[in-house]
């Protein structure tokens, strides 16, 4: 390797500059989930400080059991976000395959057809969404929600998950059909598993904006019944605007889940990324 | 293919209903959901609803939308906005991005991992509580962010941003490209890990090093990847809502200064306080903002996409 590259006065540089960053993307994040902990004098007494013996108070984690329905909002979000993850994943990957591995009519049309909801997003369908939802008596359901996650998660889905099944040996899936396996089998029992790894990808890709939307459940699902964290979080905020604690502990709240799953899966992510399957 | 030739001798060729099977839940969901509402849109902005019955009424939507001094004041407010909006991203989102990515991307950089990690925290927070967050942070009765001031002694700097005309729109896209960052860098990260060794190797053989090696070297290589992230913050700048909608609500405060194209469908479409809502000026703004994306992703696709040059290793 060259000398520049490794030459001192370059990496502090490199290092200072990230770190730098690291401070800006994550401080504001800090400051609010140790503020959550605090009573409300210290929260502007001492903003900047950690929460000390005296300091250290729970009372808005307490008024946000006490006063949201958070493990239902909770309950709604989860329900919302893994069933559309499964249907994008299931129909997402049978469609990839029908058009990473045969050759028929209209192959190219209908890859550049589904692919056309990558660019164009579905928010601006909503008008007319909203009719259908309404005309099919699905307002206010998790369903219609479901529906239109699958919708919008299926065109990257298709897109990422048929690069990679283009890289599947067609040697093993010709030995199968020698085998007598049907196409469904080999779809199932061959494919599916050797695709793992980008199935991960995708899920999280799908998984974070389905999660985190405020668009959809507002327009579709405000009831109280089928709010989802995000909406619930946003009305329970707006309504608790000069209860610091309570706003704080709500966002804090909002963040872990999100937060865990992110350092959990961050490597699957990444090497999802910088694998080239989003280029 | 292969297949092709097995399946030719097995039988001859007879409907392959799999292929059908295999392809029929994406594409009814997709379009049933997706594409005929998009056009349902479209058309809906050609009515007018008169006694609860569609009428068509032509073009006359867009001649309100832009011929009513009202209605096209809001418009063109929200366009520009949108449009500054979409400036900050690329001036500030972009290089800061491409600066992070080629610091991580040079070897035996140690942490980098960490670095990765921390740096993309911001972008898988819901909208919700980034605009609150900083709605908190930089707000004058919390003093965390004249406290910071104070530390530099640059107190006297703070202003409550979010709450002035002249400010607020800046703060939200600067704070919107704070949670963004992530995904330039991550995307040019790897594109900087796809340039061979070989070619790096070279150029420093020819004593090109550092920051011209970046210019001359690395950087055309990325390009195309430069150009994606500019149509990726092109669509997802001009269909943006939850933002504004969480730090400033749907009125897009102070006195429009934040609205921007989303926030406007919002409040035409739902209506809001005095008005009640219009859905066919709403489609008709939301097949404006069809149009301006459409034509920015074919400028994309057709003038600059074709341009740039790719390279083969």
């Amino acid at each position: 390797m060259s000398k520049a590259a490794t030459s001192l006065p370059r990496t502090i540089g490199a290092h200072a500059i990230l770190l730098t960053y690291t401070v800006i993307a994550l401080f504001p994040v800090i400051v609010i989930v140790v503020n959550s902990f605090k009573s409300r004098a210290a929260i502007f007494r001492s903003p900047l400080t950690l929460p000390t013996a005296e300091t250290f108070d729970l009372v808005g984690y307490t008024t946000v059991m006490a006063q949201g329905d958070f493990i239902q909002y909770f309950q709604n979000s989860l329900t919302v976000t893994v069933a559309s993850l499964f249907f994008v994943l299931l129909f997402g990957a049978m469609a990839a395959f029908a058009l990473s591995e045969y050759r028929f009519k209209g192959n190219t049309i209908m890859g550049l057809y589904l692919a056309l909801g990558i660019m164009i997003p579905i928010r601006l369908g909503t008008v007319a969404i909203l009719q259908l939802m309404v005309a099919s008596g699905l307002v206010n359901t998790l369903t219609a929600l479901i529906l239109v996650y699958t919708a919008q998660g299926l065109p990257l889905a298709v897109f990422i998950l048929s690069e990679f099944m283009k890289q599947v040996s067609d040697d093993l899936k010709n030995a199968g059909r020698i085998d007598g396996l049907s196409e469904y089998r080999i779809f199932f029992r061959l494919v599916l598993p050797l695709v793992r790894p980008a199935m991960a990808t995708v899920a999280v890709f799908t998984m974070i904006p389905i999660w985190n939307d405020l668009w959809f459940p507002l327009i579709l699902a405000p009831g109280e019944a089928t709010k989802t964290v995000t909406l619930g979080a946003q009305v329970f905020i707006g309504q608790f605007v000069t209860n610091w604690n309570a706003v704080l502990a709500a966002l804090s709240l909002a963040i872990l889940p999100v937060l865990v799953l992110y350092l959990f899966f961050s490597r699957q992510l990444i090497r999802g990324i910088t694998s080239g399957a989003v280029k | 293919m292969s297949e092709q030739s097995l399946e030719h001798s097995q039988d001859k060729r007879p409907t392959r209903w799999h292929i059908a099977v295999f392809l029929a839940p994406a594409l009814l969901v997709y379009t049933a959901v997706m594409i005929l509402p998009l056009f349902g849109t479209l058309q809906l902005s050609l009515f007018r609803s008169v006694d609860n019955v569609q009428v068509f009424t032509g073009f006359d939507n867009f001649r309100t939308l832009f011929g009513d001094p009202r209605w096209s004041a809001s418009f063109w407010n929200a366009l520009g906005n949108n449009t500054w909006f979409f400036i900050i991203h690329m001036l500030v989102q972009n290089p800061i991005g491409i600066l992070l990515a080629a610091l991580l991307s040079s070897p035996k950089l140690r942490f980098s991992a960490f670095y990765r990690t921390a740096i993309f925290i911001p972008t898988i927070l819901s909208f919700v509580i980034v605009g609150f967050a900083w709605k908190l942070i930089l707000s004058p009765l919390w003093g965390v962010a004249p406290n910071l001031l104070d530390l530099v002694g640059l107190k006297s700097l703070f202003v409550p941003w979010l709450g002035k005309e002249e400010y607020a729109l800046t703060a939200l896209s600067l704070i919107s490209v704070w949670q963004f960052v992530g995904i330039p860098m991550m995307l040019i990260y790897a594109a900087m890990l796809s340039i061979p060794d070989e070619v790096i190797e070279a150029a420093e053989c020819d004593g090109v090093t550092g920051f011209s090696q970046f210019w001359k070297i690395k950087l055309p290589l990325i390009l195309p990847s430069i150009g994606i992230i500019s149509i990726l913050t092109f669509v997802g700048n001009f269909n943006a809502f939850d933002l504004i909608y969480s730090a400033q609500g749907a009125l897009a405060g102070p006195n429009y200064a934040t609205d921007i194209l989303g926030t406007f469908l919002y409040r035409t479409f739902f209506g809001f306080q005095l008005q009640t809502g219009d859905p066919n000026m709403g489609a008709t703004i939301a097949s404006m903002m069809f149009f301006i994306i459409l034509t920015g992703v074919c400028v994309y696709l057709f003038l600059i996409q074709t341009r740039l040059r790719r390279y083969q290793f």
